[in-house]
C-alpha cells in the first residue's frame, strides 16, 4: 500500500514536478481535450454517409448537376408550426433528386413522389421516429427518451390520416380502416373524437332487442352468442367467449326483457308459406334481394351485398310470424331500418317466407337444450348483459347505453409505451401492440371483455393504420391545414313523398343532396335529367340501363298514387339550378344536325367504344345502352353532361371530351332521335 | 487402428454436442431431430399467388402457393419447403412442409420500397440438391398505387381483357384491341411524352385508334403521371428508363 503511494507519488513528481513540463503536460492533455468535439463532428455518421453518396454520384453522367445540388453539413427541415425539426436529409442526401430513380441503396434512395413537398411538411409527419436525431439508432429506434422509432411502411398511410379527414382516393389502407371502425362498432364501446370537435360515428346501429322475443328463440341467441360466426361467416357481431352459464343467462334475461311490439296494424293474412323453391328463388331474384343479402353457397363463398344480414340460416332464426310479418312490411318491426317496404301481394309474401324458412341449418340448434329460465338466471343475465356493455350497441328496454365504456381512443396512437402491457414476443412498437390487441384482445389479461373479432391481416392492418392516425398530433395540428371530413347530410325530403321515399328505404342505395348509399345512381338532380313518362314507367316497371350490371332496382308494386306522388316530387324539387329543362327540345332536330352528330359519335369521338346505340353494329358496354336515351333523358341535360360530365356527377367515369357548344349540340340532337321502344326495353329484361 | 481412430472421431464430435446442450440446457433439439422422416420431390412449381401487385410495406392479398412434384409429375406430401426473399420480405411462414396435396402456402409480406420483388422457393431432392422456383411480385409506392386506382376506375374496363361476373370486361368487343398495360414489347417503345399524348388527347394524337377516349379534361397532370409510372411498373418485360441523353460533340 505504501510502496504504491509512493510509486504514484514519484509519478506526479516525474510529471509535474518541474513547472514548464507541467505546462507542456496540461497543454497537451487540453488539446486533446479540444480535439474530441471535431474529432466527433469529423467521425460522425451523417459525414461518413455523405461522404458515400459523394462516392456514388462521381460515376454518373450528371454527376456535375447532383453535386452541384449537394450541400455539406446538417441539413435540417423546420416548421414551427407543426413542431417539425427534421435533420433526416443529413444522410438520406438524396430525397429530392429525381435521377436517382435507379439507386436502391440506402441512405440514397430518392423519396417516391407523394402529394406534397417534403420541405413543407418534413418526415416525422408520415414515418414518425425522432427528426432531431443525428446518429441511426436515435433516428430511427426507439430509445428511452423517445418512444416513436419509425414506423413500418405498411402503416405510412396513417401519416395522411392525422390531417385528412376527409377520404382520400388514394389512401385505400386508412379508408378502410375507418370504415371497420365504424362498421364493427368499435367507435359505440370507445370514444374517438376528432380534432375538429365531432366524434367518429358508429357505421349504424345494432339491431333492437327489445323486442327479440318477437323476432326468434331463446335457443338461437344462445347459439348465437356462444359463436356468432357459426351462424354466419359475415356477422360483424364478434365473439365474446362466454360461457354456457352465462349465455344460458343473458338468453333468458333477453327473452324476459322483451315486450311484444304495440298495435298489430298489418291486416289479416290467410295465405300458409309456400315452400316452392323455384318460385321462391325467382321472386328473390326479381325483388334483388342479392343486392343487399348474402347467402352462402355450395362452394362456401358468400353470395351477395351486406347492407343487410345475412340468410344462409335465416330459417334457423326467424320466427315464421315474425319472418311474414317482416315481408309485409319492415318498418312495423323496425321503423329505421334499411329494408324497403316491398308491397309484396299476399302470394308473394307466402312464397318468399316459404323460402326463406328453408334456408335452415338443422345442426345449428342441434346441441341446444335450455330449460325455463329461473329468475335468478334472469337477474344474472341482466347483470351480464350490463357487465359486458351490450347496450353500447343494441338498444334494450330500461338499460341505458353506457358511457365511457371502453377506453377512450382519440390519441391512442401516441400513447406512451412504458404504459402498455405487451404479449410475449411482441416487439415493443405501438403498432405491434395495437394489432396484437385488435387480434387477441383477451390474451392480455384474464377478466377483459373486450370481445374476439375475425380480421383479416390485411383488415387489422387497416384499423391499425387508422388508430394510428389518432394521435397528439392529428389533436394539434393546425386547423389551416387539415382536410375537414365533409359534414354528414341529415337530408330528408318531405311531405307525401318524402315518406314514401323512407318506406321505400331509397336512401339505402341511392344518394341525395349528400345523404344515402352508393349501390345505385345519385338522385340529386334526377328531376333536370329524366322525361316524366320514362320515370312513371320505370316505377312501374324498373329494367336496366346496363346490362352488365348484377345489382337492379327491385319491383316495389307502387300504386299509381304513388308513382304520381314520386315522380312529382322528384320533377320538381331534384332540379338542377343550372339547366333549364326547355332550352333543348325532346324532339323535331334537324335531319342534319343528326347526322353531324351521328359522324362525331361513331368518328371523331368514337362513343360506340363504350355505348350501344344500334343493338346490332355496336357492342360497348362500360357506359349505360343507348338505344332509347332518346325517350328517357332531357335533351338540356345530354347537352351539359356532354359538355362536363364531371359537374354533374363527380368521379364518373365519362371523360369529358371538351366539345364545343355546336358539337355538344349535334351529338344531343343524334342521342335524342334515339327513341328506342320502351316495350322491347322492358320485354328484355 | 482404424477402429481406434474412429473412436476418437467420436468423441471428438460427441463433446462439444454434448457441451452444447448442456449449455443452452435445451433438449428439445433431440426431439425434433427424431421426426418421420422427410419425403423428397425433385422439381418445384407456383401454384398461385405470382406477380401479385400488392402495396409497398404490406401482405399481398392472396397466399403464394407453390406445389413439390417428384419425377413422375406427382405431388410429394411432406417435402420441405422454405421461402427466401430480398431484405425487407417476411414469409409467414418462412418455412415448412408440404401438405396432403404437396402444397405449402406462406403469406408474404413485401418490403418497403417499391419494385419488382424476386421471392424462391426451395426445397431438397434425395439426392440433398436443392431446387428452387423464382416468383415475382410487386410492390407499390404512394404515386404508382394511386396509378392503379386510376387504372382500376378508367381502363380497365378496355385495357384487361380479363373479364368477371363482377366487372365485365369490354376488351371483346373492341375493333382496334387495347393493349393490356402488361404488354412491354409494344408500351416499352414508347416514351413518357408518347403516353402522356395518348392519355391526354386519345388515339388519334398518336395516329392510333380514336376507341381510346382522350383523358385531359378528366385527369389531372399528377394523375396522368400516376398512371403511366404504374403503367411502367407492371410491364412485362420490365420498362427500363432511358439513360442521359447528351448533345453529342
Amino acid at each position: 500500500m505504501q510502496s504504491s503511494n509512493l510509486g504514484s507519488e514519484s509519478l506526479w513528481k516525474k510529471l509535474f514536478g518541474e513547472p514548464i513540463r507541467a505546462f507542456g503536460i496540461v497543454s497537451a492533455l487540453l488539446l486533446v481535450l479540444l480535439a474530441i468535439a471535431p474529432a466527433k463532428n469529423y467521425f460522425s455518421e451523417w459525414r461518413h454517409y455523405q461522404n458515400g453518396y459523394l462516392r456514388l454520384i462521381r460515376t454518373r453522367g450528371d454527376a456535375i448537376t447532383l453535386q452541384r445540388h449537394f450541400q455539406p453539413g446538417i441539413q435540417q427541415i423546420w416548421n414551427p408550426e407543426l413542431g417539425v425539426t427534421d435533420r433526416c436529409m443529413s444522410c438520406h442526401v438524396g430525397l429530392k433528386e429525381a435521377s436517382l430513380t435507379d439507386v436502391s441503396q440506402q441512405p440514397y434512395r430518392k423519396h417516391p413522389v407523394i402529394p406534397h413537398a417534403t420541405d413543407q411538411f418534413g418526415c416525422v409527419m408520415c414515418h414518425r421516429g425522432q427528426g432531431a436525431a443525428t446518429t441511426i439508432e436515435e433516428a430511427h429506434s426507439s430509445t428511452r427518451a423517445w418512444e416513436q422509432p419509425i414506423l413500418p411502411a405498411r402503416y405510412t398511410e396513417s401519416g395522411c390520416g392525422q390531417c385528412h379527414r376527409a377520404e382520400l382516393e388514394s389512401t385505400p389502407q386508412l379508408n378502410q380502416g375507418r370504415a371497420l371502425l365504424a362498421r364493427y362498432g368499435c367507435v359505440q364501446c370507445h370514444t374517438i373524437k376528432l380534432s375538429d370537435g365531432g366524434v367518429m360515428q358508429a357505421a349504424q346501429d345494432a339491431p333492437s332487442l327489445s323486442h327479440i322475443a318477437d323476432k326468434t328463440t331463446r335457443e338461437w341467441i344462445f347459439a348465437w352468442l356462444k359463436d356468432p360466426q357459426s351462424y354466419a361467416v359475415s356477422a360483424a357481431m364478434p365473439n365474446f367467449k362466454l360461457k354456457d352459464e352465462d349465455i344460458r343467462d343473458i338468453s333468458a334475461f333477453l327473452i324476459a326483457n322483451s315486450s311484444p311490439i304495440p298495435g298489430d296494424t298489418l291486416p289479416a293474412f290467410n295465405q300458409k308459406a309456400t315452400p316452392d323453391p323455384t318460385a321462391g328463388a325467382s321472386l328473390y331474384g326479381e325483388s334483388f334481394c342479392a343486392s343487399c343479402h348474402a347467402v352462402q353457397n355450395a362452394a362456401g363463398n358468400l353470395v351477395g351485398g351486406n347492407v343487410g344480414p345475412e340468410l344462409t340460416r335465416i330459417g334457423s332464426k326467424a320466427k315464421p310470424e315474425w319472418l311474414r310479418a317482416w315481408v309485409r312490411n319492415p318498418r312495423i318491426y323496425d321503423a329505421k331500418t334499411e329494408m324497403p317496404h316491398y308491397r309484396f301481394t299476399d302470394q308473394q309474401v307466402a312464397t318468399m317466407e316459404g323460402f326463406l324458412l328453408a334456408k335452415s341449418d338443422s345442426d345449428f340448434l342441434a346441441n341446444v337444450h335450455l330449460e325455463p329460465a329461473t329468475p335468478e338466471q334472469v337477474t344474472h343475465g341482466k347483470s351480464l348483459v350490463m357487465e359486458y356493455g351490450c347496450a353500447s350497441c343494441h338498444e334494450m328496454a330500461g338499460i341505458k347505453k353506457p358511457e365511457n365504456f371502453a377506453p377512450e381512443l382519440t390519441r391512442v396512437g401516441s400513447k406512451s409505451v412504458s404504459q402498455l402491457i405487451f404479449l410475449p414476443g411482441i416487439p415493443h412498437r405501438m403498432p405491434d401492440y395495437i394489432a396484437s390487441k385488435i387480434r387477441q384482445p383477451r390474451a392480455f389479461a384474464s377478466g377483459l371483455k373486450m370481445p374476439q373479432y375475425t380480421f383479416t391481416t390485411s383488415q387489422i392492418d387497416a384499423l391499425t393504420t387508422a388508430l394510428l392516425a389518432q394521435n397528439d398530433r392529428a389533436q394539434t395540428v393546425p386547423p389551416s391545414l387539415t382536410v375537414p371530413a365533409p359534414p354528414r347530410s341529415h337530408y330528408r325530403p318531405a311531405g307525401k313523398a318524402g315518406q314514401i321515399m323512407s318506406d321505400l328505404a331509397c336512401f339505402s342505395c341511392h344518394s341525395i343532396n349528400g345523404r344515402g348509399g352508393d349501390m345505385a345512381p345519385d338522385l340529386t338532380w334526377e328531376g333536370s335529367s329524366v322525361q316524366r313518362k320514362w320515370l312513371d314507367e320505370f316505377f312501374r316497371n324498373p329494367g336496366t340501363l346496363r346490362p352488365a350490371l348484377i345489382r337492379r332496382m327491385p319491383k316495389f308494386n307502387l300504386s299509381n298514387e304513388d308513382i304520381a306522388t314520386l315522380s312529382d316530387y322528384i320533377m320538381t324539387v331534384y332540379q338542377n339550378p343550372d339547366i333549364d329543362r326547355d332550352s333543348m327540345p325532346e324532339s323535331g332536330y334537324s335531319p342534319t344536325l343528326v347526322e353531324q352528330g351521328k359522324q362525331l359519335f361513331y368518328s371523331k369521338y368514337a362513343c360506340q367504344s363504350c355505348h350501344i346505340v344500334n343493338v346490332k353494329a355496336d357492342k360497348g358496354y362500360v357506359g349505360p345502352t343507348l338505344t332509347s336515351i332518346g325517350s328517357r333523358l332531357t335533351g338540356a341535360w345530354i347537352y351539359h353532361w356532354l359538355k362536363n360530365p364531371q359537374a354533374l356527377r363527380p368521379g364518373t367515369v365519362e371523360p369529358n371530351r371538351n366539345l364545343s357548344d355546336d358539337e355538344a349540340r349535334q351529338l344531343t340532337a343524334f342521342l335524342m332521335m334515339q327513341k328506342g321502344t320502351i316495350k322491347k326495353e322492358a320485354g328484355k329484361q | 487402428m482404424t477402429g481406434q481412430r474412429l473412436l476418437f472421431d467420436c468423441l471428438l464430435l460427441a463433446l462439444p454436442a454434448w457441451a452444447l446442450m448442456a449449455g443452452t440446457g435445451c433438449s428439445r433439439k433431440s426431439v425434433a431431430a427424431a421426426a418421420p422422416a422427410p419425403a423428397y420431390g425433385s422439381a418445384i412449381v407456383e401454384s398461385s399467388g405470382g406477380t401479385q401487385i400488392g402495396a409497398a410495406g404490406s401482405a399481398l392479398g392472396q397466399p403464394v402457393v407453390v406445389q413439390v412434384n417428384d419425377d413422375q409429375n406427382n405431388a410429394v406430401t411432406g417435402a420441405a419447403v422454405s421461402f427466401k426473399g430480398p431484405g425487407g420480405v417476411v414469409f409467414d411462414p418462412p418455412n415448412g412442409i408440404t401438405d396432403s396435396s404437396g402444397q405449402f402456402s406462406t403469406v408474404v409480406t413485401l418490403g418497403g420500397m417499391a419494385g419488382r420483388y424476386e421471392i424462391v422457393a426451395t426445397t431438397i431432392t434425395k439426392a440433398q440438391k436443392p431446387v428452387a422456383v423464382k416468383i415475382e411480385e410487386i410492390a407499390l409506392d404512394y404515386q404508382r398505387r394511386l396509378g392503379q386506382i386510376l387504372d382500376d376506375k378508367y381502363c380497365s374496363r378496355c385495357h384487361n381483357p380479363e373479364s368477371t361476373p363482377e366487372r365485365v370486361s369490354n376488351y371483346d368487343n373492341l375493333e382496334v384491341k387495347p393493349h393490356p398495360f402488361t404488354e412491354g414489347e409494344t408500351l416499352n417503345k414508347l416514351s413518357d411524352a408518347d403516353l402522356t399524348g395518348i392519355i391526354s388527347h386519345g388515339g388519334p394524337a398518336l395516329n392510333k385508334s380514336p376507341l381510346m377516349p382522350p383523358y385531359g379534361y378528366t385527369l389531372s397532370r399528377t394523375e396522368i403521371q400516376a398512371l403511366i409510372a404504374y403503367i411502367r411498373m407492371v410491364s412485362d418485360p420490365p420498362y427500363q428508363a432511358p439513360g442521359m441523353v447528351y448533345a453529342q460533340k
